[in-house]
């Protein structure tokens, strides 16, 4: 089988180990084409992609955009704060009114947790989540699991940490499905508040102690303080949080072994992770940024694929 | 019916040989011409044709692979799976010979005519098959080096074998 199992990619929960494996294969031939002197393929050039962002995004946004016009399809771009959502629309109406211009796909971000599949539900579309909410994140897990399987080879048994604000954090979640789905075994660390209060029972182990973390993984995917969702205080003060979770080099050398550090952005230097560290040979940042664009090209790729 | 054994073993060798030295009757010794085999059954095909070619010139000629599934006009209609392009050389004003197996709508050619481009502006291509499969073109494509001219039948497919791949080397034609 050549082919996803889904019509949408709504999140790594409801996809297969077969379509993590697909669209990761199908991205290696992407990645080589992205490097082409011609970077462009005409593959979806009968296709019209919108892009709605009710949240703001730079990365994710850009490598989409990217990604579509790789493709050769039609883009059209959309975000809430120079919309009519501003004017009371509802969702619905907002993306069936695209839709009425014949769209084909819908790349969405949002703000709540499944707004996503209730989309995809209710309108005739190819619908990618670029995000929902604290929910998930679909995509930036492929991406991290394909930039860490070029590191790593095949994923299983491999030790991956997830550091940080996993509370407020879709691409916690969505790393966590997929890298378990991949036969990798999981760690979360972070602030007791800061971690979800059930998460062991994804079968997860929990860590408070960042350096335990360290000595343990073989990859420390670092996470933002999402302080745009907090609207209480999780922890007294940034810089006490810097002083327990901050990630420097002197920390990240007296480490037994060799680690890849890995950040999905946007990154606050000196809060999680210090510039020396973000900017040192071991990490794998902007080849994640990178591999967004090929990963993006396979999923929208094989979703046209389907009929 | 059956399966019809078209080349084997000698015969086919001796074709190959053949394909190469009117290759070389056109492109002398090589020296701006480039080899491209398209994914997934051209690239054994092309590779051969290297080595022979290699041999009797006694130099290196390069090869590379073309996959062209991302430029297919057919993507939505059945499952692809894509292949490696591995072209490590920029074609600008080569003279290219684009290789597959067997030539039957001519649609994957058309599709590898667009993917070569990416690569740069050729000065010139060829095409170079093993198997003409004629009277069966969906597009005005034809080859200039053929192995085999046969005539067949929609419900009949050209299976070709490499050694490579399938332990042996054998062009049959069968029933689908």
């Amino acid at each position: 089988m050549s082919k996803l199992s889904v019509n949408h990619l709504l999140g790594i929960k409801y996809i297969t180990k077969h379509d993590i494996d697909l669209i990761l294969d199908t991205a290696t031939n992407f990645k080589e084409v992205i490097n082409r002197p011609i970077k462009k393929v005409p593959s979806l050039r009968d296709l019209t992609v919108a892009n709605l962002f009710f949240e703001n995004s730079t990365r994710t946004r850009l490598s989409f955009e990217l990604a579509q016009k790789r493709l050769s399809a039609d883009v059209v771009n959309f975000s809430a704060s120079s919309s009519s959502v501003k004017k009371g629309e509802t969702l619905i109406d907002t993306v069936n009114n695209i839709l009425a211009m014949k769209v084909d796909m819908v790349v969405m971000r949002h703000s709540s947790a499944g707004a996503a599949e209730f989309l995809s539900k209710k309108v005739n579309a190819k619908i990618v989540n670029a995000g929902d909410g604290a929910h998930e994140h679909p995509t930036q897990a492929l991406l991290d699991a394909f930039s860490m399987r070029e590191k790593l080879g095949d994923l299983k048994g491999k030790k991956i940490a997830i550091i940080g604000d996993i509370l407020h954090s879709r691409v916690a979640l969505s790393n966590i499905f997929c890298l378990q789905k991949l036969g990798a075994e999981v760690k979360v660390c972070g602030p007791k508040t800061l971690i979800p209060k059930y998460i062991e029972s994804l079968g997860v182990k929990v860590e408070t102690n960042l350096r335990k973390t360290l000595e343990w993984c073989d990859v420390a995917n670092m996470l933002r303080i999402q302080l745009e969702r907090q609207d209480i205080k999780f922890f007294p003060s940034i810089r006490e949080y810097t002083m327990l979770y901050g990630l420097d080099k002197t920390l990240l050398d007296s480490l037994s072994k060799k680690i890849i550090i890995m950040h999905p952005g946007p990154i606050n230097r000196g809060v999680e992770i210090t510039s020396e560290v973000a900017d040192s040979d071991q990490s794998i940042i902007l080849n994640q940024v990178e591999n967004g664009v090929a990963v993006r090209m396979a999923v929208m790729f094989l979703l046209a694929g389907r009929q | 019916m059956k399966p019809r054994v078209l080349l084997e073993n000698k015969q086919l060798e001796i074709t190959l040989t053949r394909l190469c030295y009117q290759l070389i009757e056109v492109h002398n010794d090589f020296s701006n011409t480039v080899i491209i085999g398209l994914q997934p059954r051209g690239i054994y095909l092309a590779h051969r044709i290297q080595k022979l070619l290699e041999g009797i010139l006694k130099k290196e000629i390069k090869c590379g692979d073309l996959d062209i599934t991302f430029y297919r006009d057919d993507f939505r209609k059945k499952e692809l799976i894509p292949n490696r392009t591995n072209i490590d050389f920029i074609i600008e004003d080569k003279n290219v010979i684009l290789v597959d197996d067997v030539l039957y709508t001519g649609r994957t050619i058309r599709a590898g005519l667009d993917a070569m481009l990416a690569f740069g502006r050729p000065n010139d291509v060829e095409l170079l098959v093993l198997v003409d499969r004629r009277f069966s073109r969906h597009v005005p494509i034809q080859a200039k080096y053929t192995g085999l001219v046969i005539d067949s039948i929609e419900t009949q497919n050209v299976k070709v074998d490499w050694k490579e791949t399938d332990g042996k080397d054998k062009v049959t034609l069968i029933d689908k």
